[in-house]
């Protein structure tokens, strides 16, 4: 008899039964509870954070799991992403009519589809996790269901996102009929030597699935008309957690049972790589809408994210996650002046609208300025380290062409942040003042903005706990 | 332990921070509020000078080694620590930063009348970080500093500029960007090579030639930018034209120098093969500088448009006398570096009295000056005096250093740069002509009123300077001396060492 190991699963196993203990709740009274149900949630979220932290190492239910250094530092990114987007959306839902209670509980349970991504240890229940946040992603794009761009981009998404389930399917039928296995571990055995045409194919099936999740070119498509027609909490919470859920899945998947061929998918995430940093340079110049905009820049992240992931060594899968955790901060506190965005109760979404805030919101401004500049990858801040480790592991490894791009595209793409710069201060306020923002805003502008502000103190901090993570996962 | 018994270059460095953070916290009116910045900014930056002259005092001029040093972990495992110190090569060039800054606070005491807190804040985090950037001693450390100049200069620019100040703006940051990512990446180069980012070990690491040739050719495109060299020298006229006066201040006083003690610091120590194979073309790109953009600079009609000018020209000088690698050449730069900090400096302050009160640039709007404001003439005199390098005047000694270095090396070389300096003698007594003499046409400008108490106490420590550097330059080139000849010293045998390896 193989040992279950439940316990190793009981941060999932706790999140679920709160999941379905908060719904419950959330029916039963006779009015409308999305504040307690989200504050539920979010103390869900805690308590399974804390979980994760406790937790020990080792495989579960027959193989089919794992938990490692490596799952619970993603795991605890795309908890801190989803709690923190869950917080963004208080006050927004209010104003905006989507005070309702499945939307807190949806998030939820795409968290819980998310931990089951980065801890699957089989491509069944890789499917399982994607499957899980998927479903719940394509009903909360469409949140705002009498705003006909909020419809689309729901649609849009479960149309292109069911597309690229089908994709990872096929690609995982095909693995498993050439290796005979879905299993991690066997797979790795499996296809060590030379591996047959049947599997390339196939892992190159799996590998355009995950870069639709990640929104990689050129898989890239949907990004920018969900990104701005979902809610703008709910292109927070997109642009950050799945986006680590995903990468993290990514690079289990490609390091473990495909590590021998390494040489196949390292030219594919190559080109990848390049083509999300060349597009996101480019494309988000000429973007007007701010929610476009961030999505065309989160294209350019992801590709220089998996820079680290192309280059094939440990320096470069440490600098992934690196650059994905100080990415996650500096996107929710730039989402949390987006949101903040709001002139007589009506959201705003235009760069535009951004004019004059240096004078009118001193304070905004300066961290809205703090995360463009970060972006930008201009030291001190945060997004320069994160930048550093990944050229580092690109240097490292002679990849002198794919730093080089790297190099060009971030020349283009500081312009787009320094347009909102210079929106906010060179430009004089063409309307008045924006509303006054919700206590719970300025906290997340004000933490995640300390962080990105401060990071160069304690770097040693987050490149340990990344050491950590990679070496669970290499080892 | 260092000789000043505190972690002394740290306190310089960060102390203007803390003054920024306290600019950032006053609250309440506006009028209150600029006061208080104003005021807090100014003694800031006055005891940041203190502080900083006792570096001057304590220094040892006849060490070459590296003084004051500090040193802490930072990320132990990659072999970057936080490194702090100061040798005969940088040292002065704290002390310029540390002075031009409570001038610059000074100079825009009343210019300036919007966002004065911002202001002040940007001016305190941006002496912060080119004073940090002279100090560091490890390659991470001075390429944050490096690069972190940038975020308060395109603010200073795009927010208290003049008409065109977006564009200038935007030119500016994505030039020195572009640049100084090329040089980042060649760091990381150096980094994965060495195994560790110090600067004083990677000066006794010997690279492989191939290598110097690449990551010189990365540090040129960086620090040229930088310098400016001609061609990639067009962001710096916008630059200064649209900058507010404070900011073409420390943009030609301290900003321009980093490129060429980029070239002093990593170019020349590190890589000696490259630098003596990349000498011809860096002298091809000076001598052009000088006699070029001293050409364009006789043609403007924008005061500032020409001042800027004649400081791609000067600091054509500089490079040019940094690539003869002789003593003189060296020690020449760097002089010449110093009194272009403090003149050119002080003649941007110059175009500032007049644009406070005429508010306008343009020199042909000008004309008879010197009967309405004679004090004001004569300092302009002087510096327009110094700027074409009188004899006892700051620039004198540097410029005449440098023509002798590069006349060792190569005649046409010095004649190049001498065809320069006859130049630049042309469109600066040109320029005061125009200004300062001649009938008064415009009646606005008989009622200008003679410089105020406040600009003489902007100008009187510049002129002091300027003319102790002409007079008794010893007191300057003691600090550098030591440090230069062991620069020469190690240069020359590092390329013995490749000859002897060649045969």
């Amino acid at each position: 008899m193989v040992p279950m190991n439940w316990s190793l699963a009981l941060p999932e196993i706790v999140l679920a039964v709160c999941g379905l203990l908060i719904l419950l709740g959330g029916v039963i009274p006779r009015k409308e509870t999305f504040f307690p149900v989200s504050m539920a949630v979010i103390g869900a979220l805690v308590i399974t954070a804390v979980l994760v932290l406790g937790q020990g190492e080792g495989t579960a239910f027959v193989g089919q799991y794992v938990a490692d250094g490596f799952s619970s530092f993603a795991k605890v990114l795309i908890l801190l992403g989803a709690a923190l987007s869950l917080v963004l959306a208080l006050d927004f839902n209010e104003k905006s009519g989507l005070a309702r209670f499945e939307y807190s509980v949806l998030l939820l349970f795409a968290t819980l589809g998310m931990m089951v991504m980065v801890s699957a240890n089989d491509l069944m229940s890789v499917y399982i996790g994607l499957e899980l946040l998927s479903l719940s992603l394509y009903v909360i794009a469409a949140f705002d269901r009498d705003n006909p761009r909020s419809a689309e981009a729901g649609l849009k998404y479960f149309v292109l996102g069911a597309l690229a389930s089908g994709l990872l399917l096929y690609g995982a039928s095909l693995v498993y009929g050439f290796a005979g296995t879905t299993n991690f571990d066997r797979l790795a055995d499996a296809l060590s030597g030379q591996p047959s045409t049947g599997v390339v194919v196939g892992l190159v099936f799996v590998l355009a699935g995950l870069a639709f999740k990640i929104s990689a070119v050129p898989f890239h498509m949907w990004t920018p008309d969900v990104y701005e027609g979902a809610p703008t909490p709910v292109t927070a919470f997109f642009a950050t957690a799945p986006k680590v859920a995903a990468i993290t899945l990514l690079m289990h998947v490609l390091i473990g049972p495909f590590g021998d061929m390494a040489a196949q998918w390292g030219q594919v995430v190559w080109l990848i790589s390049a083509g999300s940093m060349i597009l996101g340079g480019f494309a988000a110049i000429g973007q007007r809408n701010i929610k476009r905009l961030m999505a065309y820049s989160s294209i350019g992240h992801v590709g220089y994210a998996l820079m680290g992931l192309a280059v094939v060594n440990d320096v470069g899968f440490r600098g992934v996650l690196v650059y994905m955790a100080i990415y996650v901060v500096m996107s929710l506190g730039t989402f949390a002046v987006l949101i903040a965005m709001r002139r007589q109760g009506r959201a705003l979404e235009e760069v535009d609208d951004l004019a004059g805030l240096g004078r009118t919101d001193p304070g905004m401004a300066l961290w809205m300025a703090v995360f463009m500049f970060s972006m930008a990858g201009i030291p001190p801040l945060a997004g320069f380290f994160g930048k550093l480790y990944v050229f580092l592991a690109a240097v490292q490894a002679g990849y002198w062409t794919l730093a080089i791009i790297g190099i060009l595209t971030s020349v283009i793409a500081s312009y787009y942040y320094l347009r909102i710069v210079k929106v906010m201060y060179f430009d004089a306020a063409s309307e008045g003042a924006l509303d006054a923002r919700p206590a719970s805003l300025t906290v997340v502008m004000a933490g995640t903005g300390l962080l990105t502000l401060l990071f160069f103190l304690f770097p040693a901090a987050l490149i340990g706990a990344a050491q950590v993570a990679v070496a669970a996962l290499a080892g | 332990m260092n000789a000043a018994g505190f972690p002394i270059l740290s306190l310089v460095t960060f102390l203007p921070l803390a003054g920024a953070f306290i600019i950032l916290m006053v609250r309440g009116e506006e009028e209150v509020v600029a006061r208080n910045a104003r005021w807090t900014a100014l003694w800031t930056s006055l005891i940041t000078l203190a502080l900083s002259l006792i570096l001057w005092a304590r220094f040892d001029q006849s060490s070459a080694e590296f003084q004051f040093v500090e040193r802490a972990t930072w990320l132990p495992e990659y072999g970057v620590a936080y490194h702090m110190g100061v040798d005969g090569i940088s040292v002065l060039f704290v002390l310029l930063s540390t002075l031009l800054t409570p001038l610059c606070i000074l100079a825009s005491w009343e210019s300036v009348q919007t966002r004065v807190r911002e202001y002040m804040v940007a001016f305190l985090v941006l002496e912060s970080m080119m004073v940090g950037m002279f100090c560091a001693l490890d390659f991470v450390v001075f390429y944050i500093f490096f690069e972190a100049v940038l975020i308060p200069m395109f603010l200073i620019i795009g927010v208290w500029g003049g008409a065109r100040r977006v564009y200038a703006a935007f030119k500016f940051f994505l030039y020195t960007l572009a640049g100084s990512l090329l040089m980042l990446l060649a760091i990381l180069a150096v980094w994965y090579h060495v195994g560790t980012t110090d600067i004083p070990t990677l000066m006794t690491t010997a690279f492989p030639p191939a290598m110097q040739f690449w990551l010189f050719l990365a540090f040129l495109v960086s620090f040229a930018v930088k310098v400016p060299m001609w061609p990639v020298h067009t962001w710096l006229p916008d630059a200064h034209v649209e900058a507010p006066t404070a900011g073409s201040v420390i943009l030609a006083g301290v900003l321009l120098k980093m490129g060429a003690y980029g070239f002093l610091r990593f170019s020349l120590p590190m890589l000696p093969i490259a630098s003596a194979e990349f000498a011809p073309l860096i002298f091809a790109l000076s001598v052009v500088a000088v006699v070029y953009t001293s050409l364009v600079a006789l043609a403007q009609e924008d005061m500032k448009k020409l001042i800027a000018y004649s400081s791609v020209a000067h600091m054509g000088i500089v490079t040019l006398g940094i690539f003869t690698f002789t003593q003189q050449g060296l020690s020449g730069a760097l002089f010449t570096m110093l009194a272009h900090g403090v003149v050119s400096g002080a003649l941007f302050l110059c175009v500032g009295v007049l644009y406070d009160r005429v508010h306008s640039r343009e020199i042909a709007r000008y004309g008879g000056i010197a009967k309405v404001m004679p004090a004001y003439a004569l300092v302009l005199m002087l510096f327009t005096m110094a700027s074409v390098a009188l004899p006892g005047t700051a620039n004198f000694p540097g410029e005449l250093l440098v023509i002798v270095g590069a006349f060792k090396v190569n005649p046409w070389v010095a004649l190049g740069a001498a065809t320069g300096m006859i130049l630049g003698a042309a469109y600066m007594l040109y320029l005061y002509r125009r200004v300062a003499f001649g009938k008064i046409t415009r009646d606005d400008l008989r009622s200008l009123l003679d410089l105020s108490p406040r600009e003489y106490a902007t100008f009187a420590p510049l002129i002091l300077l300027t003319l102790w550097m002409g007079v008794y330059p010893s007191s300057f080139l003691n600090f550098f001396e030591a440090s230069v000849a062991n620069l020469v010293a190690r240069h020359e045998a590092a390329l013995g060492a490749a000859r002897l390896a060649g045969m």
